[in-house]
């Protein structure tokens, strides 16, 4: 297994050595692996993306439902819907829905735009997740005003920073 | 010519709201994976997907490399007239289909 990991301008430790070093942090009990991960994106880049789609406003959490599997054994394809509570008249509905991504290497997911000629405000895809990571739909409703949900997923298989053979 | 999937009712009423599931081939190569000799691979994917409705704009979505490979997108609209739904994929390196769709509605 090579430890070429994109983005990780130091070369990091091959696995065998995390794991090495992971039963000597378990018995020494101080050292922890963690700080060598390869660099995914973090909370704050995640909070900048979502501060480049909502500029000054707040996001309130609510209106929204997003569904992911909690448990997931392959990262490549997870399925994800977002659903949102409006009545999709013309004055009220939703205009927007964002996806988000803690550890991905980029944050973003998707962007979406829809109408009131969307009738019901649901969107189902299937994503890829780095890491297990806590997962962020957002709407934009007509009135300017930010409704989100969270979910955190658990991933046995990363997807997307594998090296090819 | 990418092969796409794209599930529309035939017929619906006026007024029903429909979901409309699409999937197209496509590798979605992210731009985040090596080769075994260390290279990156260059990014490949599908950044942006277009329905219209005899013309105008019911949906659209825009997609980053967190999107699986065969990007599959389902949404609802409502069905307003008979007529044509056009499907349109764009993305990197030039890429782009079409597809279209008709509905009857009563």
């Amino acid at each position: 297994m090579s430890n070429k990991s994109p983005d990780n301008k130091i070369a990091g430790p091959s696995r065998r050595d995390m794991i090495r070093l992971a039963g000597l942090a378990g018995l020494a009990g101080s050292v922890t692996p963690l700080a060598m991960r390869p660099a995914y994106a973090t909370a704050e880049a995640m909070q900048e993306a979502i501060r480049k789609v909502v500029g000054e406003a707040t996001v309130t959490p609510g209106k929204v439902k997003l569904e992911i599997p909690p448990l997931v054994e392959n990262g490549n394809t997870v399925p994800c819907e977002v659903t949102v509570e409006s009545p999709m008249t013309p004055t009220d509905h939703v205009q927007a829905i964002y996806v988000f991504c803690e550890k991905n290497p980029q944050p973003n997911a998707f962007a979406a735009r829809l109408g009131p000629r969307a009738g019901r405000p649901a969107i189902a895809t299937r994503i890829r997740l780095a890491d297990t990571q806590t997962v962020i739909a957002i709407a934009e409703l007509s009135d300017g005003t930010f409704w989100s949900d969270s979910t955190d997923v658990i991933i046995t298989l990363g997807a997307c920073l594998e090296d090819l053979i | 010519m990418a092969r796409a999937l794209i599930n529309v009712p035939a017929s619906a009423k006026r007024g029903e709201v429909i979901a409309i599931r699409t999937l197209i081939s496509h590798p979605m190569e992210s731009g985040f994976r090596h080769t075994s000799t260390g290279e990156r691979i260059p990014r490949d994917i599908i950044t942006g997907f277009v329905a219209r409705y005899n013309g105008e704009e019911i949906f659209r979505v825009e997609l980053f490399p967190a999107i699986a490979a065969n990007p599959f997108v389902t949404f609802n609209t409502v069905a307003t007239e008979s007529g044509t739904i056009e499907f349109e994929w764009s993305g990197d390196n030039g890429f782009s289909a079409t597809e279209r769709r008709n509905i009857t509605v009563e």
